[in-house]
């Protein structure tokens, strides 16, 4: 079986409480549940979710980090729920971008999904705090209380957010979505609150690309970390000095 | 010696009167249905998109809430500057901008995704949001001139009137530094930020403000039958060309700063040579309509007299104007995100190459006009209920340095 690259500094933080029973129990289930953050305790600013793409192994034609995102958070896609909306007023949490170097020709292909920066202009421009930054660094948008003003969408330098053009049925229960309201990449906030990888991450691994990491930044220990550190990582459009949670390799 | 003004309502029980009623509020009535149209179904039902996410509400209402500070101007120069010959003015002046404020906020809470949730917005605040300093400014300013206003109207107020136009005048500037800035602090996009838009709105809301002044002061004397002096009118519509000049110049400015800058060629390309509708919008609009042709109607000796023209050359600053803000705000968002410099993207789903398309739909502009004639149906109305201008603006009465042509 394919190695996950999750955090293994968590794994040891795990290991010194639950080491024995989990290492006989079979699969990853119990590993799980041990790990999950309570629903009531808050998030914290130990950590700092992150993740890295490398366009060198970023596959072309394939989209499966976007057809995951889609299936896991119930947007776009074969069954899409916005069946009234132009393709430009449709929703995208995440897509692939092909790029050709203007002097030189090299094409390269990646994933383009919310940066989850650290000082988010999202954040900065909403007038009502409903774009907001969770402790561990997740950029996300707090559905009751957005007006649907778009400030943040003339603000992202990423155009990685989307509006709710229609009213929308069948949503996922740990998705929402709604009409009028701004949405984008929670980083699948639902599973990493779970001690889970986002969808688009666990797919790219799954078809063998290895194109996508995930992890906590702030852990020197973490395999993105080590990846960054050995290899770098850039930031799109890092003259805005948004330090972003999310960087590519070899753009 | 200082003559005393005398105040009046409006008779309003003219045909005319009534079909001005008519008409403003059926344009109302359309952009109430409009508004509801859009609320009903969602904004799919518009030119709008997640590429360009700001369409023509926003071009109508930006005009507006501009405009309604430069409106100001009469009062504040009679206020702030001590100049007699304004006084009179400025009542008319006040109301107005607090009604043309209202038109625009109007259309910008119909246009939310969520109009139900305006308490959310005024009772959640994000104090870095400039959006956020805009809402304070905007209620502030109802407040502030709406004081103003009742200090020169109650006579038993009227000495404290001069620091209440004080306090409107900061309030003003404070105001369109904001929104301006709504724009020029948005530095993920190169059709905007530049620290110089504050400035640039602001120069251009007096020109905006003064031409609907013109034309609302103009219309009423004529309407009513009653004298607007010839000077008044020569004092205004220089100063309106001052305003057109100023605005022009921050307009040039700005151009060429970026023309300057390497990494803002790309954007100022498209605006001035290769944006199509926008760059037509930019020469044509902007500065043909908005600026060079008013400016020669307001300062040709032949021209320059007549108020047919310079009601005309008013109407060109507005249509200029909106033009201003159509390719200011639409066509800084059709213009593509420059996210990897150096490279070109040939392929993507979300519509990240190339310049984006907009195509405003009916409802849009209705809801536009709907505001627009909302601010200006407020006029007539309030004008038969309070004395907001004098009996006669004929120069006699209210110039304390007017003298007989000899």
């Amino acid at each position: 079986m394919k190695q996950l690259p999750t955090d293994p500094s968590r794994r040891n933080f795990l290991g010194k409480t639950a080491a024995a029973g989990l290492l006989i129990a079979p699969g990853v289930l119990l590993h799980q549940v041990a790990q999950a953050r309570p629903a009531d305790e808050a998030a914290s600013s130990k950590v700092r979710w992150g993740m890295l793409v490398d366009t060198n192994t970023c596959s072309k034609g394939c989209d499966a980090c976007v057809t995951a995102c889609q299936t896991e958070n119930g947007w776009g896609g074969e069954h899409s729920n916005e069946v009234k909306s132009s393709p430009e007023q449709q929703s995208q949490w995440i897509r692939k971008v092909t790029l050709r170097d203007k002097q030189n020709g090299h094409e390269q292909s990646l994933p383009l999904m919310c940066q989850h920066c650290e000082t988010p202009p999202c954040v900065d421009v909403c007038p009502t705090g409903a774009s907001m930054k969770r402790a561990d660094g997740i950029v996300l948008v707090d559905k009751h209380i957005c007006i649907g003003c778009r400030y943040c969408m003339m603000a992202c330098p990423y155009k990685a957010r989307s509006f709710v053009h229609e009213e929308l049925h069948d949503q996922k229960p740990y998705a929402p979505r709604g009409k009028g309201t701004v949405e984008s990449c929670t980083m699948c906030v639902h599973r990493v609150d779970k001690d889970g990888t986002p969808a688009c991450v666990e797919a790219c691994n799954k078809a063998g690309h290895q194109a996508m990491w995930f992890g906590d930044l702030n852990n020197p220990n973490s395999d993105i970390s080590k990846r960054l550190k050995e290899y770098g990582g850039n930031q799109i459009r890092a003259d805005l000095g948004l330090n972003t949670g999310v960087r590519y390799q070899g753009l | 010696m200082k003559k005393k003004i005398t105040y009046t309502e409006i008779e309003g029980r003219s045909l005319g009167y009534y079909a001005l009623l008519v008409v403003l509020g059926a344009l109302v009535l359309l952009g109430a249905g409009a508004a509801l149209y859009m609320e009903h179904n969602g904004h799919y039902v518009t030119g709008m998109s997640n590429q360009i996410v700001w369409g023509m509400p926003h071009v109508f209402a930006v005009f507006l809430i501009v405009a309604a500070s430069g409106a100001l101007n009469v009062a504040s120069i009679s206020s702030v500057f001590a100049k007699t010959a304004y006084k009179p003015m400025a009542p008319l002046s006040a109301l107005l901008a607090i009604s043309l404020l209202l038109g625009g906020l109007v259309i910008l809470v119909l246009d939310l995704g969520h109009p139900d949730r305006l308490i959310v917005a005024m009772t959640f605040y994000n104090f870095k949001s400039i959006f956020a300093w805009n809402m304070i400014l905007y209620n502030g300013f109802f407040v502030i001139v709406g004081v103003y206003l009742w200090f020169m109207l109650d006579r038993t107020m009227a000495n404290y009137s001069k620091y209440a136009g004080f306090a409107a005048f900061f309030w003003r500037l404070t105001l369109t530094t904001g929104t301006g800035s709504i724009f020029g602090f948005i530095v993920a996009r190169q059709g905007f930020d530049s620290a110089i838009m504050a400035p640039m709105f602001v120069v251009m809301s007096f020109a905006y403000g003064l031409a609907i002044f013109l034309l609302v002061l103009m219309a009423t004397y004529s309407w009513r039958g009653a004298e607007l002096g010839d000077g008044t009118v020569r004092r205004l519509k220089n100063l309106l060309g001052v305003f057109i000049a100023g605005a022009m110049y921050f307009v040039v400015v700005f151009h060429l700063t970026n023309l300057y800058m390497t990494k803002h060629h790309g954007v100022e390309a498209f605006t001035l040579r290769d944006g199509g509708i926008y760059t037509q919008l930019f020469w044509y609009g902007e500065i043909l309509v908005g600026g060079v042709l008013p400016l020669i109607l307001l300062y040709l000796p032949v021209t320059g007299k007549s108020r047919i023209a310079i009601s005309f050359a008013s109407i060109l600053v507005i249509l200029g104007g909106l033009a201003q803000m159509y390719v200011t705000i639409v066509g800084g968002q059709a213009y593509p995100l420059e996210m990897f410099p150096g490279k070109e993207i040939i392929a993507s789903s979300f519509f990240d190459a190339g310049v984006k398309s907009y195509t405003p739909t009916l409802a849009e502009a209705l809801l536009g006009i709907g505001g627009f004639a909302m601010a200006l149906i407020m006029i007539p109305l309030a004008l038969r209920i309070l004395r907001f201008i004098p009996v006669s603006m004929a120069d006699a009465e209210i110039d304390p340095h007017y003298r007989e042509a000899k």
